[in-house]
Order: structure tokens, then sequence, then C-alpha cells
């Protein structure tokens, strides 16, 4: 691979394709609005004032641009390189989501709609549509997993008391992937006066491009922190990959610096051969999901798996497609860490930075540890750090609880 | 000239509209999709739909989502369902229509896929989520084989897109009757005859309406302005109500019966 055939900003093409991967697999009645979504997204990104009133949003309400910042007895308990957290646990609501939500709830609003309607995981991405829906005066609608609404309960209660209104899905796994069943089966029905706010860098062309242009602010700020903080560009960057979108933000900006390794941590659940994890990356095939070509955990007659993980999430069986793209060339690696491996990281982010990591960030972490332990003390890895793991203290009281309440003991320091 | 297409001469001929019922395969069995498509046949049934159950049908409302459940944990598949159509061949001779998601499609191998329906004696294919501008590598390996592309017309759909779907659509134009997914309505969508009128401007190909259309009445004021009227839900919630009972095969054969009897010459 070349740095001359790598052309990000050429991609996608203008039906929503990167490479083979993407495009609108949707039923025809969403092929004219997303159509119309298209046109007022290029619209307003081309509006001075609409970048203006977005970068106010994200300074002042937000909290941008988040620190970078230098763990560094993190860094000597590992005793390798220098490791680094891009702290987008410290955005306003607790996760990188916000970036995308008031890209888009700005965008809803210009587009004169009624109503938002959301799906969610973890949480992170209802309880900041719901935000965002407070904010701009909106109803907002969130579809959730009856499995993640149960195990993601102090978010349920927060986006309630943003005036939102939480819609359990009780269908197939009940989880992510039903949640966005729901929501894009509510959109077919209410097109015309809703806007449907996808969480993701996945769905059908332009969600993917337009939720990692609102999130590439991640990797623009971690970019030239890294510069004034060391000097130079990190040698790796490490994010969690569910649909992809923290990631994508945070490694777009450094897809022509041939020099950082990029690499992307999907859910290992129970370790890769048990079947039960949402590795789509690294164990699915190539398939059409929720609305674009990319890798999917499915079955030999294209039935749609359920994925497994410790984190919501991260329990998703697709991918954002332009990460299938840059996995496929060769420019993004990807790995997996297991539920028991993300727990240990959690802990051991507590104790040894006074730092709770969303569980989906602690995936992450998990494996920025073991990279910076094989790498040089004068290299440097830049974590993502997506959100914060107050959400998920229940969960890990839980998963710590079924281990006779051990609690891992961090790594020696 | 393709079956689908002897299938609409003749019904013009006759000042007749098709009737165009769909059941989900392999609810509540193989077996009794079976017997269910040559009941429907001998009622009056002019084309067939049979949906090849996908693990997302997200255009789909809760009744064929349940049906689809139900097939699945019934452990039917494509490679299942066209064996399923290779027998009926030998009892069945009017159109049989798959409806389907693009992935277990995509899954199956395109040009497998497109050969293998037309060996086993399918006519068309439609696939929910695959508006023409993704359609290009099935309509590439459909076309050869003689296997007609369905394509849907939406009331979102521009006059633009109508142009499009109709130029790519082979067999007959679904049009989407309203904004939503698949499921009974109290009322027919005000804007329904417009929208009809609209694509009949565009285009000389049969157009049959579906969503939305559950019983005779129903069948009866679509039918008077399209050249086919297609009953989902409201079919496969009877074969949900009479599942394991004797009655499930009278009860769909009366109630095609019912849905064709408004759509015959007067």
């Amino acid at each position: 691979m070349t740095a001359a055939r790598l052309n990000p900003a050429a991609l996608p093409d203008p039906a929503g394709h990167f490479g083979r991967f993407g495009g609108r697999f949707v039923p025809e009645t969403l092929m004219a609005p997303l159509v119309d979504l298209e046109r007022a997204y290029r619209a307003a990104r081309a509006d001075a004032r609409f970048r203006l009133r977005l970068q106010d949003l994200l300074t002042h309400y937000a909290g941008r641009p988040t620190p970078l910042y230098f763990a560094e007895r993190l860094t000597r308990a590992c005793g390798g390189a220098r490791i680094f957290l891009k702290r987008e646990d410290l955005c306003h609501t607790g996760a990188h989501k916000i970036n995308n939500v008031l890209g888009q709830a700005l965008l809803a609003t210009r587009m004169g709609k009624k109503r938002i309607i959301a799906e969610t995981g973890a949480g992170q991405h209802g309880v900041a549509s719901a935000t965002a829906a407070a904010l701009f005066g909106l109803p907002c609608e969130v579809y959730m997993g009856s499995v993640d609404v149960e195990r993601q309960a102090l978010n349920v209660f927060r986006m309630k008391l943003l005036g939102a209104t939480v819609i359990p899905v009780e269908s197939g796994s009940r989880t992510l992937k039903d949640a966005v069943n729901e929501a894009l089966r509510d959109w077919v029905t209410n097109v015309r006066n809703t806007y449907y706010l996808l969480g993701s860098a996945m769905g059908p062309h332009p969600y993917p491009m337009m939720v990692r242009d609102f999130q590439r602010v991640i990797g623009e700020e971690a970019r030239a922190q890294s510069r004034t903080l060391t000097g130079r560009l990190p040698d790796l960057v490490v994010a969690c990959v569910g649909g992809g979108s923290n990631a994508i933000g945070l490694f777009w900006p450094f897809i022509k610096d041939r020099s950082v390794r990029i690499v992307g941590v999907e859910a290992g659940g129970h370790g890769l051969q048990s079947g039960k994890h949402g590795a789509s990356l690294g164990a699915g095939t190539v398939g059409v999901l929720h609305g674009s070509m990319s890798y999917v955990l499915q079955n030999d007659d294209g039935q749609v798996a359920e994925a497994h993980s410790i984190s919501a999430g991260l329990d998703y069986p697709g991918v954002g497609p332009e990460h299938a793209y840059y996995r496929d060339l060769g420019r993004f690696q990807y790995a997996s860490i297991t539920d028991a491996e993300a727990l240990e990281a959690f802990q051991t982010l507590a104790r040894l930075e006074g730092l709770m990591p969303a569980l989906e960030s602690a995936h992450a972490a998990a494996y920025a540890m073991q990279a910076a332990r094989q790498m040089k003390k004068s290299e440097t890895v830049v974590v993502g750090l997506s959100g914060r793991g107050d959400k998920d203290v229940h969960t890990v009281a839980h998963a710590l609880g079924s281990n006779n309440g051990n609690v891992v003991e961090p790594t020696p320091r | 000239m393709t079956r689908l297409e002897a299938t609409f001469t003749s019904l013009r001929a006759r000042g007749e509209r098709a009737l165009i019922p769909y059941f989900t395969a392999g609810d509540p069995s193989l077996a009794l999709t079976g017997k269910l498509v040559v009941e429907a046949a001998r009622q009056g049934a002019d084309i067939i739909e049979l949906g090849i159950p996908f693990s997302d049908p997200l255009a789909d409302g809760p009744v064929i989502q349940r049906a689809t459940q139900r097939a699945l944990q019934a452990g039917v598949t494509l490679p299942r369902v066209l064996e399923l159509v290779r027998e009926l061949r030998a009892e069945v001779s009017v159109p049989l229509v798959f409806l389907t998601y693009y992935n277990p499609v995509f899954a199956f191998g395109l040009k497998a896929f497109c050969q293998t329906a037309v060996e086993a004696g399918v006519d068309g294919v439609i696939v929910a989520d695959l508006p023409p501008e993704e359609a290009g590598p099935l309509q590439a390996e459909a076309r050869p084989a003689g296997l007609d592309l369905i394509h849907l017309v939406a009331p979102t759909s521009t006059p633009a897109r109508m142009r499009k779907i109709a130029r790519a659509s082979s067999g007959f134009i679904y049009l989407v009757s309203l904004t939503g997914v698949t499921g009974e309505r109290t009322e027919l969508p005000s804007d329904l005859l417009q929208h009809l009128r609209t694509l009949r401007g565009i285009t000389a190909k049969p157009v049959c309406v579906g969503f939305g259309i559950g019983n005779p009445e129903q069948a009866a004021v679509v039918g008077r302005f399209a050249d086919g009227v297609i009953v989902g839900s409201a079919i496969v919630r009877v074969v949900e109500e009479q599942s394991g009972s004797p009655a499930l095969i009278p009860e769909v054969g009366r109630f095609i019966a019912a849905l064709k009897a408004p759509l015959r010459a007067t």
C-alpha cells in the first residue's frame, strides 16, 4: 500500500460506497429521504453559520477540546511505550456520542423535523440524543433492546429525566441490533416529520460519512495534542469498535500518516472460538445489515447471528463500512479483547489512574496495555477513552461477584 | 414471454385483476406451506409470493416478524424453500415469486441463486432492501437466468425515481401503498390513487399494490385501479390463528377465495 493510494477525503463515492462496502440497502420508502438528508447535510457542512454554531456548542456545551492525558502510572506499570488517553469520557453526557448528536440535532432543526428517534445499546447514544433533544426542544423516542434496558438501568433513568421516551424492544436478541431494526421501522412509518439520529458510523449512506465527519474532531484534536505533548505523532492509535464511531473519529485524521499503526479493538466476549463475541471484522463475513454492506456475524444462510459482549455498546453483529474498507486495504488492523480482559483493564485503570472507563473503552485500554509492553519506551500510544464507566459499575459488580467477589489484582508496578 | 408476463396478459384480456397472496415459507412448516400454496392456487390466487425468512426483517410489521421467527425456529433455509418450489411445480402452475431481503440471497451467491431459483421454477424475486441503485450485481445474474427482478415504488418515491424503478423492474412493479411496515390497516391511504395515477403515467408495466390491504372490501377498491392486489399480513394472521388446527387449509382457502371474488371480471 502506498501513501498516494490513500485518499480518505474522496470516500465515500457519490453513491455512498467505500470500495465494495457501504451503500444504501434500504426499503424504497427511505431512498428519497436519504437523498434529501444527504443534500441537507452537504449544504449544512458548506454553511459557515452551521459550522460556527456547532463549534460553539462543542466548545461551550459539550466541553471540547477534551484533554490528551499522559497516563504515567499506567505507563510505568506496563513498562513500555508511553500511554496517552484521549479523554472523551470528559465530554458532556460522559462519552464521545455527544459530538455526533449535536451535529445531527442541529441538522434536524435545520431540516425542520419535528421529532427525533434514536437507537441505543449501552444507552450512551440514547442519553446524548435525549440531551440534544432537550436542548433543541424536540420530542425524542429512543429504541433500546430490553436486555440493554435491564443492564443499563442508570442510562434509562437518565433518558427519562431528560424528557425522552425509552421504548424497550422485545424482538430478536433484544439488544442493539434489534433496536436499530425497530428505529428503522419507526422511520419508515414517520419519515416525513421524523429525524432518525443514528448513533454510529454505520447504516445507509449518508450516515457513515456524516457520523465520521462529526466524530473526526476526536482525531484532529488528538493528532495536534500529540504533536504538542510529545513533539511527534503517536506510533499506535487504538480505539474500541462496535459500530465504530469513536474509532473512525479517532483514526480518520491519521490515515495518511503511514508511520502510525492503527488498531480497532472488537469485543472478544468469551473468546472468538466460543462463538460468543462481537468481532464482526475479526470473525465475520461480508454481508448486508442495517442498510450497508460490511462485515457481519452471520451463518452460512445469511441469517445474522447474535453478538455477545459484556459491554452493551460493542454487542453488535455488524460494523461501519469504512472500517471494513480500511481493514481489507490493510490500513487498519483489528484485534479483540475478551470480557475478562476488559474487566481487568477497567479495574487497572481505576486503581492506577483513578479513571473508570466505560466497558467499551476498557477494551481499547486492555489492548493498548498489552501492546505498550511490547513497544519501546520512546514510543507512544494514543487510546480512545470513549466514555466513562459509571453506567457499568453495576455490571462490573455483578461480574466480579460471580467471581467469588475476587477483585483482580492490578498489574505489578 | 415469461410466466409473469403471460399471467398479466391473460388477466388483462379477461378484464381481471391478479390476487397475489403472501406466505412466509416454513410457517408453520414447509410441508404446510406447500399445501397452502396448492390451496391458494385452487382458490384463485394468480401469483403467489413466498417469503424467505430473514433474521432482521426491518420492512415487516409484527405479524410477519412473528411468522419469520417461527420459520427460522423450524430451521427453514433458502435451499430448503428452493427444494419446496421444485416439488410444488408438479402441482402448481401459477407464477411463484420470492420476497426476501438481500443478505440471504447474497450469502447464497447471486449467480447460484438466480440459476437455482429458475431451475426450481421460481419466476421472480422481490428484495425488500435492494433499491435499483444497489441492484446491478443481482440484475446482471437475474436477466440471463430468466428471473424477473421486481422493484418497489413507495409513496415517498419522486417521479424521477419512479421512472428509474419502472425501467429496472420486470414482471411487474410493486407499489407500496403507505409509508410504513407491512401489516393490516383500517383505512387505505388517501393518496394511494394519486401515486398509482402518477406511476401509470410513467409506465405501461403491470402495477400491483401491497402493504395494508387486508380484506375483500379494500381489495375491491384497489383492484379497480391496479393490475394486482398483494395481501400478506392478513393471510399470515389467519395462518397463525389456525396453526395446528385441521381448519388451517380450508380457512386460508376461504379467505383467498373471498379476496379474489371482487377482482374477477364483472
